[in-house]
C-alpha cells in the first residue's frame, strides 16, 4: 500500500501521538511541560504540567513574621516583582491600619510601571525569540538595562525587589534617580516608534500572529484570564481603572483594549501598555509631592487587626490578589496569592485545541506565562 | 442580569434563606466573627455587604457547601469571572474554610462565597462545569488541604509530586 493510499484510507485518520515538550525547552520559558497528543501536526490535546518549581510560598507565609515575608513578594514572578510587593505591603497596610504618604504612593507606582516596561521588554524579546526573530532581543534587553540600572540605584536589587515596607518604601528616590528615569523616558518613546516600524509592521510577524490563538472575552471570564489576554479579547478589565488603588486616580492615561482575541491583540496590547507606562512615569515624576517616603513609627514586629483581608493590584501579567488571614498574632494564619499566569495558562487546554503546533507556540508566548508565577 | 449590587444581594438571600441558619458550632460562630464583615450580624445574616476600603470585597457570602453550585450558578448568570479557590484550616474549629473569588470585568464588583465542611470529612461539589478555570484551583485546593471536590473530572496533583500523599497548608503538616 503506497504512502498516499494510506492517508486517504482512513485508518491512520485518527491515530495520535504523544509529544513531549519540555519541562526543559525554550519555548516554554521556563520548567513547564506540556504533554501535547498530536495527530500529525495538529493538537487534538494539550495538557501543562506544572509543579516543577513549586515552593510553597503560602506554607512559607505561615512561618515568618509579617515583614519577614517581603523578600518572597519579590520571587514569584520575577520579571515583575514590583507590582507582587505592593499587593502584599498594601494588603497588611489594609489590615494594620498604616497610612502611607503621598510620596511614597507616587514612589511605588513609579517603580511598578517602570517594571512593567522591563517585564514587556523581556517578554517582547522572548515572543520574537520564538518566532523566529533573533535581533529584538538585543534591542529590548539593551532597553530594559537602562531600567535595570535606575532600579538597582533605587533599590539595591536588578530583578527580586523587596523595596517597599509596610508604610511606604526603604529608600527615597534622588535626583540620580529622577533625572535618569526623565532621560529614560526620552529615549524610549522614539524606541517604541522604531519597534513599531521594525517589529509591529513586519509582514512575516504579522502573518505568524493575525488570526492564530483566538480567545474569547467568554473564555477569559470563564478561566478567570486577566491582564493583556482579556484585553487581547476586547475586555477594558484593568485593576488600575476598575478598582483604582493606590494613587492611580490621579494620572491621565488609557487601557489599550484590542478586540480581536489572537496573538496579534495581545501583542498590540503590551506594546500600547508601554507606551501607557512612560505617560504614567512622566506624571508621576512632574507630580511628585515632598514629604516623607515612609510612616515613622510603624512597629518592627505587626500585629495586624483579626479578620480576613484583600488586595489586588494590576501586575504585568494581569490581576494579582493576596487574600491575608490574621488572627492577631505576629505571624500570619494564612498567606494566598492568586497569580495572573496561573490562571491564563489554564485556558490553554480550552484554547489550543485543533491548532498547529507552530502555532500553539506563538499562543503560548502570547500568554506571556512566567513559570515560578504559577507553581509559586 | 442585575444593576447593582444590593440587587445581587437580595437574589443571594432568596438562594440562601436567612431562617434556615447555617448548622454551626457555636466555635465556629465565634470564629466567623473574628474574620467576617460585622461580628454583631455574621452569625445571622449570611449574606452581608462589607466596606471595600476596608476588607477589599464588596459582598460577603456564608454558604452552606451543598449552595456553592448554586452560587457559582447565580455569579456565572450575571457576568461575574472566577478569581480563585482556596481553603482555609481553621485547626482549633475542627473545621476547613473553602473561599471562592469572584471578580466582575465589567463592573468592579468582588464577591467572595465562602463554606465550610468539617475536617474529618472534608467534601463539597465542584463547580468545574460552571468556571472550567476552577478547575486547577480546585486541584490546588485539594492537594494543599486535602478537600475533595465531588465530581471534579481529574482531582489529581497539579503542582505537589504525583505520589505526594501530604496536604501541606494543614495547620498540623508538619515538613
Amino acid at each position: 500500500m503506497s504512502a498516499l493510499s494510506l492517508l486517504s484510507s482512513g485508518e491512520r485518520e485518527h491515530e495520535t501521538f504523544i509529544l513531549n515538550v519540555g519541562p526543559q525547552h525554550p519555548a516554554t520559558h521556563g520548567v513547564l511541560r506540556l504533554k501535547l497528543t498530536m495527530d500529525g501536526e495538529y493538537i487534538t490535546r494539550a495538557e501543562p504540567v506544572c509543579g516543577y518549581i513549586h515552593r510553597m510560598h503560602e506554607k512559607m507565609g505561615e512561618n515568618r513574621t509579617w515583614a519577614q515575608f517581603l523578600p518572597n513578594t519579590g520571587r514569584i514572578d520575577y520579571l515583575a516583582a514590583m507590582a507582587y510587593g505592593h499587593a502584599y505591603v498594601a494588603a497588611v497596610e489594609r489590615a494594620a491600619g498604616i497610612v502611607v504618604p503621598a510620596r511614597a504612593e507616587y514612589i511605588r507606582v513609579i517603580t511598578s510601571e517602570l517594571n512593567r516596561i522591563s517585564s514587556h521588554l523581556v517578554w517582547f524579546g522572548a515572543f520574537l525569540l520564538d518566532l523566529g526573530g533573533f535581533t529584538p532581543l538585543l534591542y529590548a534587553f539593551d532597553d530594559r538595562e537602562k531600567i535595570l540600572d535606575l532600579l538597582e540605584a533605587l533599590t539595591g536589587s536588578r530583578l527580586t525587589y523587596c523595596y517597599y515596607r509596610f508604610g511606604g518604601v526603604c529608600n527615597d528616590v534622588d535626583d540620580d534617580f529622577i533625572r535618569g528615569t526623565r532621560e529614560f523616558v526620552a529615549g524610549m518613546r522614539p524606541r517604541m516608534k522604531m519597534y513599531r516600524e521594525l517589529v509591529t509592521d513586519n509582514i512575516i510577524l504579522r502573518k505568524r500572529l493575525i488570526g492564530i490563538g483566538h480567545i474569547s472575552a467568554e473564555m477569559c471570564r470563564k478561566y478567570g484570564a486577566t491582564g493583556p489576554v482579556i484585553r487581547g479579547s476586547g475586555v477594558a478589565y484593568d485593576v488600575r481603572k476598575n478598582e483604582p488603588y493606590s494613587v492611580y486616580r490621579d494620572f491621565d492615561f488609557d487601557v489599550p483594549v484590542f478586540p480581536e482575541g489572537d496573538c496579534m491583540a495581545r501583542y498590540l496590547v503590551r506594546m500600547e501598555e508601554m507606551v501607557q507606562s512612560l505617560r504614567i512615569v512622566e506624571q508621576a515624576l512632574d507630580k511628585l509631592p515632598g514629604g516623607p517616603a515612609l510612616t515613622a513609627g510603624v512597629p518592627r514586629v505587626l500585629k495586624p487587626a483579626v479578620g480576613d483581608y484583600c488586595f489586588a493590584v494590576e501586575a504585568a501579567r494581569g490581576r494579582f490578589l493576596v487574600r491575608i488571614v490574621s488572627d492577631g498574632k505576629e505571624i500570619p494564619y494564612r498567606v494566598r496569592l492568586r497569580t495572573p499566569s496561573f490562571s491564563n495558562l489554564s485556558l490553554f487546554e480550552e484554547a489550543s485545541q485543533g491548532m498547529m503546533l507552530p502555532d500553539a507556540l506563538a499562543l503560548l508566548g502570547s500568554l506571556d506565562l512566567v513559570i515560578p508565577d504559577i507553581d509559586r | 442580569m442585575i444593576s447593582s449590587l444590593q440587587e445581587l444581594a437580595d437574589q443571594f438571600s432568596k438562594l440562601i434563606p436567612q431562617d434556615a441558619p447555617l448548622p454551626e458550632t457555636p466555635a465556629a460562630a465565634g470564629a466567623s466573627c473574628a474574620h467576617g464583615g460585622v461580628a454583631s450580624q455574621a452569625s445571622t445574616n449570611p449574606v452581608q455587604m462589607v466596606d471595600y476600603a476596608i476588607k477589599g470585597w464588596h459582598l460577603d457570602v456564608r454558604a452552606r457547601p451543598d449552595q456553592v453550585v448554586a452560587a457559582a450558578a447565580l455569579l456565572d448568570e450575571n457576568g461575574f469571572a472566577t478569581d480563585a479557590v482556596t481553603g482555609v484550616d481553621w485547626i482549633a474549629e475542627g473545621e476547613m474554610e473553602v473561599v471562592y473569588d469572584y471578580f466582575h470585568p465589567a463592573n468592579s464588583w468582588r464577591v467572595f462565597v465562602r463554606a465550610r465542611v468539617p475536617r474529618s470529612k472534608p467534601e463539597i461539589p465542584t463547580i468545574s462545569q460552571v468556571y472550567p478555570g476552577a478547575n486547577w484551583h480546585e486541584r490546588e485546593t485539594h492537594e494543599f488541604f486535602g478537600i475533595v471536590f465531588l465530581g471534579h473530572p481529574n482531582l489529581t496533583p497539579l503542582l505537589l509530586p504525583e505520589d505526594a500523599d501530604y496536604h501541606p497548608l494543614r495547620k498540623d503538616f508538619k515538613a
